[in-house]
Parts: structure tokens; sequence; C-alpha cells
């Protein structure tokens, strides 16, 4: 029986080690067949801002990863609208990340859903397990 | 004495970009690196209280704004430096005073 999964993601990129963690985590239990799902809050939303280019400070740009999570059935990605409008960011500044839907004939859908702190807390509700990262 | 400001913390996670811009006199410079880079996108509170903050100058460090994607979206009116010009910034400044 598959449980639900949910990595909370809640710090930015680079600055802390959190972020690369929990994306390597998320594809560890991946490969477990779990019901996995992803939430981006606070400076967590920073994570999947488009355009990232670490050449100059010498750390490796883990955020090409994100756009793979669809090929590993990771297509529920959660998008806390007010952290996102707090930080003067949009949709628009981050990834399209998308996945095949194999039931409908492969069809690109959009993973990432943008939500209010209600419904996530709802979502959160429903979950089996909650790893924050 | 003249005191160059370091805030390398986000300013939704940390008081220190706060802290900083309370403590700051007039003729300092403020630079923001790291996680402290997110302080200057456009639209943020963190924007508009570096906005305000009169006599204090700002500058951000390029490489830390590029790695995390928002070189473009950053409010007008402050500097951005390479490691060159953080360089520059210290010999120019009396002290460095590293916020945590």
């Amino acid at each position: 029986m598959a449980k639900k999964f949910m990595y909370m993601n809640t710090k930015a990129p680079y600055g802390t080690i959190y972020a690369l963690e929990s994306l390597e985590v998320v594809l560890i239990g991946a490969a477990f067949e779990q019901d996995v799902s992803l939430a981006f809050i606070d400076d967590g939303v920073y994570q999947l801002t488009k355009g990232q280019n670490t050449d100059g400070i010498g750390m490796k740009n883990f955020s090409p990863t994100y756009s793979a999570l669809g090929d590993y059935d990771v297509n529920k990605i959660y998008v806390e609208k007010e952290s996102l409008e707090e930080r003067g960011l949009t949709l628009d500044d981050l990834q399209h990340l998308t996945w095949e839907d194999e039931d409908e004939d492969w069809a690109e859908k959009d993973s990432i859903k943008l939500v209010s702190r209600a419904e996530l807390a709802d979502i959160l509700d429903d979950q089996d397990v909650v790893l924050s990262f | 004495m003249t005191t160059l400001h370091t805030v390398n913390k986000s300013p939704f996670s940390s008081s220190a970009l706060d802290n900083c811009l309370g403590l700051a006199k007039n003729g300092s410079t403020v630079l923001l690196l790291e996680d402290g880079v997110y302080a200057a996108t456009a639209g943020t509170k963190s924007a508009e209280a570096i906005a305000n903050a009169d006599g204090v100058s700002f500058a951000i460090l390029g490489p830390d704004a590029q790695a995390r994607g928002i070189e473009g979206k950053l409010a007008d009116g402050i500097k951005v430096v390479d490691y060159d010009g953080f360089v520059d910034l210290v010999a120019e400044h009396d002290k460095v005073h590293a916020w945590l």
C-alpha cells in the first residue's frame, strides 16, 4: 500500500544544504513508488526560480533536476501563493515543470499548482507522512 | 569610522537585515551577499526598507544574485559588484561588520 509522502521545502537554495538534500531524498523516495507530493513555502519558493546560474559561486546548479521529477512520477508540486507574492514573484518567475500523463496518450501537463495557504493546509492534512526541509 | 556591513541571510528567514538597517550610520555601506541578495528583489518589504534608508549605500554581490536567478528582478539604485568589487569595498571602509 503506497503511502502519501509530502516533502515540505522551506529554505532558499545554495545558502544552506536543505534544498539539495530534500531533492536527493525525493528522488530516492520516488524510486520506492510512493505517492509523492512536494510543497514549496516561505524561502523554499526560491528553489524553483528560473535562470539560475552558479558559474560565479563555484557551486553545482541543481535547479535543472526539478524538471526531471516528472519522469519519476513526481507531478504534484504545490507552490504557496502567499509566499510567492510576499517575495515579489509570480509563477512566470518559476521554471515551467511538466509531466506526461500515460493515461491520456502521454499528454503534457503542468506539475506546479499554485495554492493558497488554506488549500495547502487541507493537502497537508491528507498526507500519511510529512518531511520538512 | 566608516563601516561595511555584510548581510548573508534572507530577510524572510532572519532579522539580520532589520538589525543592520537599525544600527547602520550615515556614510556606511551594506553589502548583500549569499541569501542576503533576496532582500534587493523589487516589490518586497525589504527592498522598500532599503530604498528608505537615507545616507546608507547598498551593494549586492552579482555572482550570488545570478546563482539564484534574481539578477533581472533587482530594485533600482543598488550597485552590483563582483568579488573584486567586494575586496574594494572592504579596503575602502575602516572595518567590516558581518551580521548574522
